[in-house]
């Protein structure tokens, strides 16, 4: 479903030349578990910009259901982001002044689809995250580990097949880091491909794949039997 | 997206940071209340101004000696009566033939000592016909007019202003007196009441004497001009084509006269003073262009205040587009609810300056308000392109790492 050839992303700093992705090959399957581990500065984001279409490679293919990226214009990568793939980020990234049934609705806002659809799937989506009593709160207004719960939730309205996640549990608590993991654990189960950096080994080792970086390659790649 | 949704986005976003919303719509708001009141102000002096001839009526026409070339046009209009041919009483005489004209007051101007028992002052004399009493719509103090007679002759009789009045005979009745006005004497019928101006010329300061005897007085072969108090109205045009056509008969075949209408006056000083209106409107329009630019720098300040909720739309699929279009929308929203804001403030001050100076009509054109909104939303198109174009354009991964 994901497949990465020679893939390699380039940052120019200064005079200097960093890897952050140096030549990498990857497949990944539907439904699978991933996790991306590595030091920091290994080029774990890079990848999942890239592979969130977020960010284009400086050379080399993305192809994702038999379809080369790298010849998408914005909006087309702009579509498959919308339809496709979901995000979740270490920081939240809700939008503060919108209420947690807005911050959901917001992906189906931007691809047109009338109210009272959305209405019924963000309902759905607070029930699966657990926070049908917060619909009408403000960011502020909740924790950490329910602010990422409508993060979650929003990155799942749009029925995506792959979910990439960037250290989700970095900003929160063990309690309800753990209720996170648990909560998009179960959404792999119901079919949805899973990708999630980590730098925690222990959440690492539940996946069903573990991918190590370093310098922008792949030191490391072991499945779970 | 759908435009409710794009509406209701850009207001949350408005009412999240009330304090700038409060200044921009602030900044705009005083640009459109500036269109509005000094239009109002413009509109105002117009109005005062044409008002104070439109109390002579519309009805009249005016014949001048001299051919106007661009006639027709309002153009500059040769008032100095300089004529190669005179226009004489017996051309008034002859309009008389005309059923549509009711009055017709010959006039002729000049200057002249007017004395009375060993005191003497210069005074303005206008030669005419008693109708020229209502035409002007003038009021006697005491005693009457100039006494019904025909053109040609009338006894040696005046009527005095005001000012003449109380200079040559102080306390005194001046009605039955006769006084000296050049070479001539003459008796006083009457007292003027009136204080304003007529033809340029102070009512109080003036000797109104029968237009023969100004004629002969100044020796003078041609009227000044001829006023002609026109029954209906809407026959307006016939009558000034029958004048031009009796006295070009009169005048050997040449058409040597120029007739207008009181609506031609008033006309010139109407686009003298929409003229200043507009001017004083656009003067006003540049400080809502400053404002649009104070919209911009606050867009742009937002853009970069929102990176990281750019860069989350993008993450979710928001099309550049669709990111531009929250920005416009934004923009035009401030600009929108600040010209509304505006308006209103402007027409409500309006209507407290009416009260205040209640001699003086303020009166806001309709086009400074349609023209001082659409400016502004205009303004806030433009002004939003900018930022909406650079928030469109953020990379979504930079934007998203970006300040929160
Ligand atoms: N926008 C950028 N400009 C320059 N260098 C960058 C940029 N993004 C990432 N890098 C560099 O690329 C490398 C990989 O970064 P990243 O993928 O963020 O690592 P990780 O997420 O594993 O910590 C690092 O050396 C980082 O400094
Ligand atoms: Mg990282």
């Amino acid at each position: 479903m994901i497949r990465l050839e020679k893939l390699s992303r380039k940052f120019h700093v200064g005079n200097q030349v960093v890897h952050a992705l140096d030549e990498v090959d990857l497949e990944i399957n539907p439904n699978d578990y991933v996790s991306i581990m590595g030091v920091s500065g290994s080029g774990k984001s890079t990848l999942l910009n890239i592979l969130g279409l977020l960010d284009t490679p400086t050379s080399g293919d993305y192809i994702l259901s038999g379809i080369n990226t790298s010849k998408m214009d914005d909006d087309e990568m702009a579509g498959i982001r919308s339809t496709k793939i979901g995000f979740i980020f270490q920081s939240f990234h809700l939008i503060p002044r919108l209420t947690a049934f807005e911050n959901i609705e917001m992906p189906m806002i931007l691809s047109g689809i009338n109210p009272n659809e959305r209405s019924m799937k963000v309902n759905s989506a607070l029930e699966k995250v657990g926070l049908t009593d917060r619909s009408d709160h403000k960011p502020e207004q909740l924790s950490g580990g329910q602010r990422q719960r409508v993060a979650i939730a929003r990155s799942i309205v749009m029925e995506p097949d792959v979910l990439l996640a960037d250290e989700p549990t970095g900003n929160l608590d063990t309690t309800s880091g753990n209720e996170v993991v648990k909560l998009i654990e179960e959404l792999n189960l119901a079919g949805l491909t899973l990708i999630v950096v980590t730098h925690d080994r222990e959440m690492g080792e539940r996946s069903n794949r573990l991918i190590e970086l370093r310098d922008g390659k792949i030191i490391n790649d072991q499945r779970k039997s | 997206m759908r435009l409710s949704d794009i509406l209701f986005l850009a207001y949350t976003t408005l009412i999240r940071y009330p304090l700038r919303t409060i200044m921009l719509l602030i900044a705009t708001s005083i640009g459109v209340m500036a269109v509005i009141l000094l239009t109002a102000v413009g509109e105002g002096a117009r109005d005062y101004i044409t008002g104070e001839f439109r109390n002579l009526g519309t009805n009249l026409l005016i014949v001048i000696p001299g051919r106007n070339e661009t006639s027709g046009g309002g153009g500059p209009i040769d008032l100095a009566g300089l004529s190669p041919r005179p226009l004489t009483i017996e051309d008034a005489q002859s309009l008389s033939q005309i059923d549509n004209i009711r009055r017709i007051a010959p006039v002729v101007i000049g200057e002249a000592p007017a004395q009375y028992d060993g005191l003497e002052r210069s005074a303005s004399i206008i030669g005419t016909t008693p109708e020229f009493l209502s035409i002007r719509q003038w009021e006697m103090e005491s005693g009457s007019f100039l006494p019904g007679a025909s053109m040609r002759y009338s006894p040696p009789v005046c009527a005095i202003g005001k000012e003449i009045k109380s200079e040559l005979f102080g306390d005194a009745v001046a009605v039955g007196e006769w006084i000296r006005i050049g070479d001539r004497r003459c008796r006083v019928a009457g007292v003027i009441a009136e204080e304003g101006r007529a033809i340029g010329i102070d009512v109080q300061k003036t000797v109104v004497i029968p237009v023969a005897l100004g004629t002969a007085l100044f020796n003078r072969d041609s009227l000044f001009r001829i006023i002609v108090d026109v029954r209906t109205t809407s026959r307006m045009d016939q009558t000034k084509q029958s004048i031009l056509s009796i006295i070009k008969r009169r005048h050997q075949g040449k058409e040597d006269i120029t007739v207008i209408k009181q609506d031609t006056v008033l006309q010139s000083f109407d686009n003298i003073f929409n003229v200043l209106t507009m001017a004083l409107g656009s003067i006003a329009s540049i400080s809502l262009l400053v404002a649009g630019i104070l919209i911009m720098n606050v867009m742009l300040v937002a853009v970069s205040q929102r990176q990281a909720e750019i860069g989350l739309l993008k993450a979710i699929g928001a099309k550049n587009k669709q990111i531009n279009n929250l920005f416009v929308v934004e923009a035009i929203m401030l600009s929108g609810s600040g010209a509304i804001m505006g308006l209103i403030l402007g027409h409500s001050i309006t209507q407290v300056l009416k009260v205040a100076f209640p001699d003086f009509n303020f009166l806001p054109p309709m086009w400074a308000s349609y023209v001082s909104l659409i400016v502004a939303l205009i303004s806030g198109i433009i002004f939003g392109l900018l930022p909406a174009r650079r928030a469109a354009k953020l990379d979504p991964v930079e934007a998203l790492s970006g300040n929160k």
